[in-house]
């Protein structure tokens, strides 16, 4: 089943987040991704939205599913992965690396602490 | 929907084969396997396997068993040889459509009748009123399975399953007996995904073995179970028609594209006068296929608005990303004056208008 690496938090969901310094990147997870199937289509909003906590920040389609994304946290868009516009299968093969969505300069980096850690979120799966 | 779901006879084999089971017109079916690309380009470059046992199958026998079927059918089914099939529309007196058929000419009073599973109440009153001092009519969906075996390498793997040479040399849309994998068979050259297949007809209580003999053949040769979602992709690149979708009890099959199924030439059917009418009349809608040229994939119910926006002109019927043409592509009803190849408009998604091209269909088409 899906590996979810235990420096990461996550959401009810399904995305991860990663802190790095004063910013958090953010991304969909394993098991998401297994759910939706083959990627074909990312659409993240620009750099500079600003977003509310669980705002819709963009749409992940599969072949067959249309899903939203939601803000794990308060803030504001500092880069979207621009790469997964040509080639959002990377999502599939690499959720966790190269298929994150975006980074977000929280308003309160409090917010990220108090997100789910992964045994929160397995014991979250374990109840699906 | 409370009424319980129905398992077909194959059902613990596509748990075993790690199948995703989701509830579909009354049963509970696979929508995937390996994943829905993987399986669509299975079926595209070797063979797919899929379980179409919750479809209904419907017998007129008697006398008077064709003319009955081609007084309730567009397509020209008097015409038709033994041992030859034909795919129609079963229309209404207004000429829209009850449902999409394959009709059987089994004998000079024999014919079969393959109906979708989620019309098969409907189908089946129909066609029991329609025989009733006619001809005898049975409902044979209960015992009866039907396998589809799709892919350039379904031939071979007819073979390899034992199927004798009568079978694998069959034209299309023809049909015979035979057996294959130890079981008793119609196998018909049919089938839902634009390449050469089978559509293998058994008794139900047989069509796990089938199911499971066909697949420990096909694996040295590529075969993949395949679900819903394949089958879906595939004949949408086909340009085949999904009752529910391109197709119901609103739509009819001239502004569906389907006049290639309607003899209005023919011996007198039900919507024949319907469908003459709204002939001269000029259609005010047309069935076309698309390509999305901006960034976006049109849905089943998204509107078809003006390039740049405003109030619908047109409904998607189906969309999708197509996984061998490489493109978003759909299909959707147009105003007629927009229904023309390179006519452009725009499909509204989540708000935005995004752009796209209308297409000449189908979308895929196998070399020959």
């Amino acid at each position: 089943m899906a590996q979810n690496p235990t420096d990461l938090r996550y959401t009810n969901d399904h995305e991860w987040a990663r802190k790095e310094g004063d910013l958090v990147r953010v991304g969909i997870t394993t098991h998401a991704v297994e759910a939706l199937g083959d990627i074909t289509l990312v659409d993240v909003a620009a750099a500079g939205t600003k977003l509310a906590a669980h705002a819709r920040f963009g749409d992940i389609e599969s072949v067959k599913a249309v899903s939203e994304l939601f803000a794990p946290l308060a803030g504001e868009i500092v880069e979207r992965n621009a790469a997964l516009e040509s080639a959002p299968e990377t999502v599939n093969s690499d959720a966790y690396g190269a298929g994150w969505m975006a980074v977000i300069r929280p308003a309160n980096m409090a917010d990220f602490d108090a997100l789910l850690d992964a045994a929160a979120y397995e014991t979250l799966l374990g109840t699906l | 929907m409370t009424q319980e779901l129905r398992r077909t006879a194959i059902f613990e084999a596509h748990v075993a084969l790690g199948g995703r089971i989701v509830p579909f017109a009354g049963w509970e079916m696979p929508v995937q396997y390996a994943g829905v690309v993987a399986e669509h380009k299975a079926v595209r470059e070797a063979a797919g396997l899929f379980d179409v046992c919750h479809m209904g199958e419907l017998e007129l026998r008697g006398q008077h068993a064709v003319v009955v079927a081609d007084y309730h059918i567009s397509n020209d089914f008097g015409a038709l040889p033994v041992g030859k099939a034909l795919y129609t529309t079963c229309c209404n007196a207004e000429g829209t459509i009850l449902d999409d058929l394959i009709v059987y000419k089994r004998g000079l009073e024999d014919v079969l009748i393959v109906c979708n599973a989620s019309n098969l109440a409907k189908i089946s009153a129909h066609f029991k009123q329609a025989a009733e001092n006619h001809c005898e009519f049975r409902d044979l969906s209960e015992e009866t399975g039907l396998i589809a075996l799709q892919g350039p390498k379904a031939v071979d793997v007819m073979r390899a399953a034992g199927a004798s040479e009568a079978t694998l040399a069959l034209p299309s849309f023809s049909f015979a007996k035979d057996t294959v994998g130890g079981f008793a068979v119609t196998a018909a050259r049919t089938g839902y995904t634009g390449e050469d297949g089978y559509e293998i007809f058994c008794r139900t209580e047989d069509a796990l073995g089938l199911w499971n003999a066909l697949i420990t053949a096909g694996k040295p040769l590529g075969l993949q179970p395949a679900g819903l979602g394949a089958r879906d992709t595939l004949r949408l690149e086909a340009r085949l028609s999904l009752y529910g979708n391109e197709i119901d009890e609103t739509t009819n099959p001239l502004e569906a594209g389907l006049g290639w199924v309607v003899k209005l030439d023919k011996r007198d059917f039900i919507g024949r006068d319907a469908l003459l009418r709204i002939k001269e009349a000029g259609l005010t809608r047309k069935m076309v296929g698309f390509e999305m040229t901006g960034r976006g994939i049109a849905r089943h119910g998204y509107p078809i608005v003006p390039e740049g926006g405003g109030a619908p002109i047109g409904l998607v019927t189906s969309g999708s990303p197509g996984p061998t043409v490489g493109k978003n592509i759909g299909l959707g009803y147009v105003p007629a004056a927009l229904s023309a190849i390179g006519s452009t408009f725009a499909v509204e998604i989540r708000g935005q208008a995004i752009s796209a091209v209308v297409v000449k269909t189908p979308f895929y088409k196998r070399a020959r």
